[in-house]
């Protein structure tokens, strides 16, 4: 009896010990769940979340306080992501955030520009170019069209314009699925 | 080592289907006339588009440079005739999207007066390698077997690579395209030359032209021309006669029993592969110093009165060349470019030809019935016994329409050539090229929606970063100058007076310091 509960108290000790061992040595740096999230948000920054930018609606996902729904410029599709990612059942965009739209880029009309530098220091992503008293532009390839500096003009020269499909961004569409009507009708 | 197999091999899969080549090749290769109007686009190659080089009004002459490579891979576009430019925008160009895309519009002046006289070379092969890619690129040459890419960047294996085997695909494997057939007959010695020029530029050790043995009229005149030649390197294989024997990977596979990687090039394993047409055009530019500016055209299907192959001028409105085949017969329904298997639906003829096209294809209702109502896939299996890429499209299909990317990708997606067999043999009519089309586009923009929220972040750390920063320094300079007021008030007036007099020494010291050094430099300048 005493050598039984000896051997077998040996063993879980040489274990434990082996095992805490490896949990040190061989420790795997894991994606923190933070960077995961982050990872499939749009990066927009514009703060419809209610969250200071992209990061902070992260951490507040992660630490349980703010719901998956709440990121109009991702829609369904980032919603959908961020289920699958945290294993929870997905729902539809919270209205009270704002909708899904198109994408959409600023636009300065230079003519009428000031160079106040309000919508400077308002682009999340610092992709207005401009000093004091000189006109502005928006660096196209780099706004997420987040609208940020579209309140602070004080002579309301931004526009936001969708972004046009050329040949290098066009899709082929979903093929119309006939076979799925059929089914139905059938059924 | 590669090693060219004694007899080419049967590619997997693929289909006999029938060729309606003779309809066009009855008459010879002619030259389509020079319209009065020539649209050109920018961006008739893969890669970045080209920028334009002129403006309305400018007179251009014929292969004057109108746009210029906007990178690497990218090509340059010259004018194809002499004229007038009338316009620099967005006009229709000939792509599935039916969208616009930046063009130069020339009106031609009818005297067709070169630019300057190209100046040919009577030796190329004492030309350095790099002189005749220099020389290839510089005349906007593109794969003209359907993909474009620009071949200069083909020319160049890199300087790791070595390049066991030229192949030179002659294997036009899609019905009714006969462009690449009707140019071997019509000059085989120039195609011969081309392929020993690419040879050089790229040092092959061996070349092979693959070509169908449904072409015995074309292997008879590059024979003849090899003969001519004299170059023993070259050898002539004939593959069998499959649909698609003249994709590029499976070409390689016919001729050498090898298969290029999955999403792999065939320089992976030594090969480089070429199209007849391309040839052509680098011993064009490279011997004769003529920029791409045209292209042979086959014209043909059931709804065309003459078919022909044609020499067009790049930019040609399709509607000259119609005319130029006799116009349409009362059949036709569909207009196509490409063939009937790859080939993608035009909604007008007023669209240019442009560099990558190959054939256009005016078909009957009978020949290309509109597509039937899709049923249910019934697990048949006999698109996977088609796949000449041995890939599984009934999978593909369901991850598609599931629009499961990843799984998709998981499948070897983007190892589809797009051939159209699985689809063809379909019995429940399943569009399912158009799934892997659809799924391929969403997979490139999710990349790019990807990339671009990626620089998104780092410019938004980044500015979160200046911010704080900035709040730093700020607070900083802050306490300095709190601690430089709160000094005098805490010392006592004697430590104040010494603080004055000691700068008032320094500011002396720099005085006389500074009237030392103009003094010491008015010298100097005197002397």
């Amino acid at each position: 009896m005493l050598t039984a509960i000896l051997a077998i108290g040996i063993l879980a000790a040489a274990f434990g010990v082996l095992l805490g061992f490896a949990s040190v040595r061989f420790r795997v740096e894991s994606d923190p769940i933070v960077d995961q999230i982050d990872a499939l948000l749009p990066q927009t920054q514009c703060g419809q979340c209610g969250y200071a930018g992209c990061r902070p609606y992260a951490e507040a996902i992660a630490a349980g306080e703010a719901d998956i729904n709440q990121c109009p410029p991702g829609g369904e599709a980032t919603i959908q992501a961020l289920a699958d990612l945290l294993g929870v059942d997905p729902k539809p965009l919270n209205a009270e955030h704002g909708e899904h739209g198109e994408k959409k880029v600023a636009f300065i009309h230079e003519e009428l520009c000031i160079g106040c530098t309000l919508c400077i220091q308002a682009c999340p992503v610092d992709a207005i170019l401009g000093a004091a008293k000189q006109m502005h532009t928006v660096i196209a390839e780099e706004c997420t069209g987040c609208e940020l500096c579209v309140p602070p003009c004080p002579v309301d020269c931004i526009e936001m314009v969708p972004v046009k499909t050329d040949i290098s961004t066009w899709k082929w569409p979903y093929p119309e699925a006939t076979d799925q009507h059929r089914l139905v009708a059938n059924g | 080592m590669v090693k060219l197999l004694d007899k080419p091999a049967r590619i997997p899969g693929g289909l006999h289907l029938d060729a309606h080549k003779r309809e066009s090749l009855r008459q010879p290769l002619q030259a389509a006339p020079v319209p009065e109007l020539l649209t050109v686009p920018l961006s008739q190659h893969i890669g970045a588009p080209a920028e334009a080089l002129v403006k309305p009004g400018d007179r251009v002459g014929k292969g004057q440079p109108i746009a210029r490579a906007s990178g690497y891979v990218s090509a340059p576009v010259h004018a194809p005739t002499s004229g007038t430019v009338t316009d620099v925008g967005d006009f229709p160009v000939p792509h599935p999207s039916g969208l616009s895309a930046p063009c130069v519009r020339i009106h031609s002046d009818g005297e067709d007066r070169w630019f300057e006289e190209p100046a040919g070379i009577d030796n190329p092969f004492s030309l350095d390698p790099a002189v005749i890619r220099h020389r290839v690129r510089a005349a906007g040459i593109v794969g003209l077997g359907g993909a474009g890419f620009p071949t200069s960047v083909k020319l160049n294996a890199g300087p790791e690579r070595r390049v066991e085997l030229l192949v030179i695909n002659a294997a036009e494997c899609e019905p009714y395209i006969s462009c690449d057939e009707a140019l071997m007959c019509a000059r085989p010695l120039e195609v011969m030359q081309g392929i020993r020029i690419v040879a050089h530029a790229l040092q092959a050790e061996q070349v092979v032209i693959g070509i169908e043995d449904n072409m015995p009229d074309a292997m008879h005149c590059l024979q003849k021309a090899l003969e001519a030649c004299g170059d023993d390197s070259i050898h002539i294989a004939a593959v069998p006669t499959l649909y698609p024997a003249g994709g590029e990977k499976q070409l390689i596979y016919a001729l050498t029993g090898e298969e290029v990687p999955s999403q792999g090039l065939p320089i992976d394993i030594g090969v480089v592969c070429h199209n007849v047409g391309t040839v052509a055009a680098v011993y064009r530019a490279v011997v004769a110093g003529e920029p791409l500016i045209s292209r042979v055209v086959t014209v043909s299907g059931g709804g065309i009165t003459d078919p022909r192959n044609l020499e067009v001028r790049i930019g040609t409105p399709i509607e000259t060349l119609i005319e130029a085949c006799g116009g349409y017969t009362p059949e036709v329904d569909r207009l196509l470019m490409g063939g009937p298997m790859m080939g993608f639906s035009l909604l007008s003829d007023s669209l240019p030809v442009i560099k990558t096209t190959n054939c256009l294809l005016a078909t009957s209702a009978e020949e290309t019935p509109p597509p039937q109502p899709a049923l249910p896939c019934i697990r048949c299996g006999k698109c996977s016994e088609v796949c000449p890429a041995r890939l599984l499209p009934q999978q593909l299909y369901w991850y598609a329409r599931a629009r499961d990317f990843d799984k998709v990708q998981d499948y070897s997606l983007f190892d589809c050539i797009e051939c159209g067999c699985c689809a063809h043999v379909c019995p429940s009519h399943i569009p399912l090229v158009q799934y892997y089309r659809y799924a391929k586009t969403e997979i490139w923009d999710m990349e790019r929606q990807r990339r671009k929220s990626d620089l998104a972040r780092r410019r938004h750390e980044f500015r979160l970063e200046r911010l704080e920063r900035e709040k730093r320094e700020l607070e900083a300079r802050r306490a300095k100058a709190k601690k430089a007021l709160d000094r005098p008030k805490a010392g006592n007036a004697d430590a104040k007076k010494a603080e004055i007099e000691a700068a008032l020494a320094r500011v002396k010291a720099r005085k006389a310091g500074q009237a030392g050094a103009d003094a010491a430099g008015a010298e100097q300048e005197k002397n």
